[in-house]
């Protein structure tokens, strides 16, 4: 059941317009900035040669473009997600998955599901242009795993977040704007404070996800990003039931 | 089948805030049962079908389906309901097939029947030349059959339209009152429609609900022997004068519409009536019931005064 909810959601995702712009769009920037970073290396590459335990090519050129896309897929993700149960609400759909025998853990679970699916189709194509340097020189393959971890589960994180924000109105670019203003919030909340025990910086997406672009995979991290989606997939169910008693 | 109701609702309850918008409503519902549910705009019938489909939650109160209750177990009450809301739950971005398919996944039909149970559905529909159109390009009659071959798809126990026909063309219509016709013999349905006829053509039994509240409820025959009011309309080509017909033992009153035209009020059988006409060469052309419509009776139990007997309002 779940499976056929996430299956149509999918489905939907690649009928619409909107989901193949923005994998286009954010495919055009991320490798003009993978190329820049290429560029940039090889530039310094006769320096590094000569200084003692200098970055490799997998820190100076992997590894930044997976920052840069974090920072396009905290833009882009609201617009994915803004119309998970939004839209649904808004024609009238939502009235067949009520009314059909499924569990409402089954429709918030199967709507995520069709989410998640999409966004590892872009953490693949993401990953793809990094790992084309295969072809000419070697990689901290190591690395690059701890980097595809690292978004998946930040792409996930966003996704829930979006997930909960769509339940709540029956307008996607209020579900959409909230999104993003909730996940930018969540991204810099960390900035301004230094202090590592600072309950900002746990808060923070930030402070959660780069430690695993330097390859540091830290059990605290991981767990941060799973309890944030199961709070959000929780709430999207409760909010989703008491919509029926609201009406 | 057993005799059991398929639907049993019991002292229904339903707030909007402060609003009270269904209040203390029960009624039952029998296996070939085609119950048609009246009531003005904003009365409370489609807030009742979205509680008894599970959409909303009510405030207070019992709905059992097919002897499941829908609040403690939902998804067994559920599998046994099909239900076209106000708006045809669609995607748009799929075609007919594809979105049937959903649906039936949706339903739990096992995946080896349901290519049958699509057949059957369009079929019924009249969908079988759409199948492969998108449904965002079907004008709004098919999409209205679409959303009835989705309400069918599993063939459950109960079925619950809110107004069926809504932007259907006059051939749909009666095409989809047959459908709703041909189902209610193996089904329990129920209908919600503000259009008169529509419940005269297709139910055999009625509920008017006004404000919340269930102001009448009858089968359709108790509904045909409220709509005897002993007046009769009479056309006579050669008609005697209204002093004449005011004579005769039989009629207790006779008003004149028109030169031929008179309204009469009638102490004992119509066949009599027919008889002194032909009898005294009138040159008897109409003789009707003046029926208390359902419209009049909807029309008086709804515009305020809900607790008048209608049997003694004034049809005319």
């Amino acid at each position: 059941m779940i499976k056929a909810i996430a299956l149509r959601e999918l489905r939907s995702m690649f009928l619409s317009p909107l989901a193949w712009t923005v994998l286009a769009v954010t495919q055009l920037i991320l490798a003009w900035s993978f190329f820049t970073q290429i560029d940039f290396f090889f530039t310094i590459q006769s320096e590094l040669a000569t200084a003692p335990n200098a970055p490799g090519v997998t820190d100076l050129v992997v590894m930044p473009t997976y920052e840069v896309a974090s920072l396009i897929l905290l833009m882009v993700t609201p617009l994915l997600t803004m119309r998970l149960i939004s839209e649904e609400r808004r024609n009238g759909s939502i009235a067949l998955l009520l009314s059909s025998p499924v569990s409402m853990t089954q429709i918030v679970l199967g709507k995520y599901l069709g989410i998640l699916l999409f966004m590892l189709s872009f953490i693949a194509m993401i990953s793809l242009m990094p790992l084309s340097l295969l072809m000419g020189t070697q990689l901290d393959l190591g690395k690059i795993a701890a980097g595809m971890l690292a978004l998946t589960l930040l792409l996930a994180a966003f996704s829930s977040a979006g997930l909960f924000l769509s339940s709540l109105t029956d307008n996607p670019i209020i579900a959409a704007i909230s999104t993003f203003g909730l996940l930018l919030l969540l991204w810099i909340i960390s900035r301004n404070t230094g202090d590592t025990s600072d309950v900002f910086n746990h808060l923070s997406l930030l402070t959660h996800y780069t430690p695993m672009l330097r390859g540091l995979v830290n059990t605290g991290d991981v767990a941060y990003f799973l309890i944030f989606i199961a709070t959000f997939l929780v709430l999207t169910i409760r909010q989703m039931d008491s919509r029926r008693l609201q009406g | 089948m057993s005799s059991q109701p398929l639907i049993k609702v019991n002292n229904l309850v339903r707030y909007y805030g402060d609003h009270c918008a269904v209040d203390d409503i029960s009624f039952e519902l029998a296996a070939g049962d085609i119950l048609g549910f009246l009531g003005p705009n904003g009365a409370g019938k489609s807030t009742t079908m979205q509680m008894l489909s599970g959409n909303l939650a009510p405030s207070e109160g019992e709905i059992v389906i097919n002897g499941v209750d829908l609040l403690d177990s939902p998804k067994a009450a559920k599998s046994a309901l099909g239900y076209l809301p106000e708006t045809p739950p669609l995607y748009k971005d799929m075609c007919v097939d594809e979105y049937l398919g959903y649906c039936a996944r949706l339903r739990r039909i096992p995946a080896q029947q349901i290519r049958e149970a699509l057949d059957l559905a369009k079929q019924r529909c009249g969908l079988a030349d759409v199948s492969k159109r998108l449904i965002g390009n079907l004008s709004k009659g098919y999409q209205q059959r679409v959303g009835i071959a989705q309400a069918i798809l599993h063939s459950p126990a109960v079925i619950i339209l809110d107004e069926p026909t809504v932007g259907l063309d006059p051939i749909q219509i009666r095409e989809i009152r047959e459908l709703i016709a041909d189902l209610g013999q193996s089904h329990g349905i129920i209908l919600s429609t503000h259009i008169l006829p529509e419940v005269q053509a297709v139910c055999n039994r009625v509920q008017i609900i006004n404000q919340g509240k269930l102001v009448y409820a009858s089968d359709m025959a108790g509904l045909l022997e409220q709509q005897d009011t002993g007046r009769y309309e009479l056309v006579l080509k050669q008609a005697p004068s209204i002093a004449e017909l005011n004579n005769i033992a039989l009629i207790k009153q006779a008003q004149q519409r028109g030169d031929h035209h008179f309204i009469v009020e009638i102490d004992g059988k119509v066949e009599e009536l027919a008889r002194l006409a032909v009898e005294n060469n009138w040159g008897l052309q109409k003789l009707v019931a003046d029926q208390k419509s359902l419209e009049n009776i909807f029309v008086t139990l709804t515009s305020g005064d809900a607790d008048t007997d209608i049997a003694h309002e004034d049809a005319a």
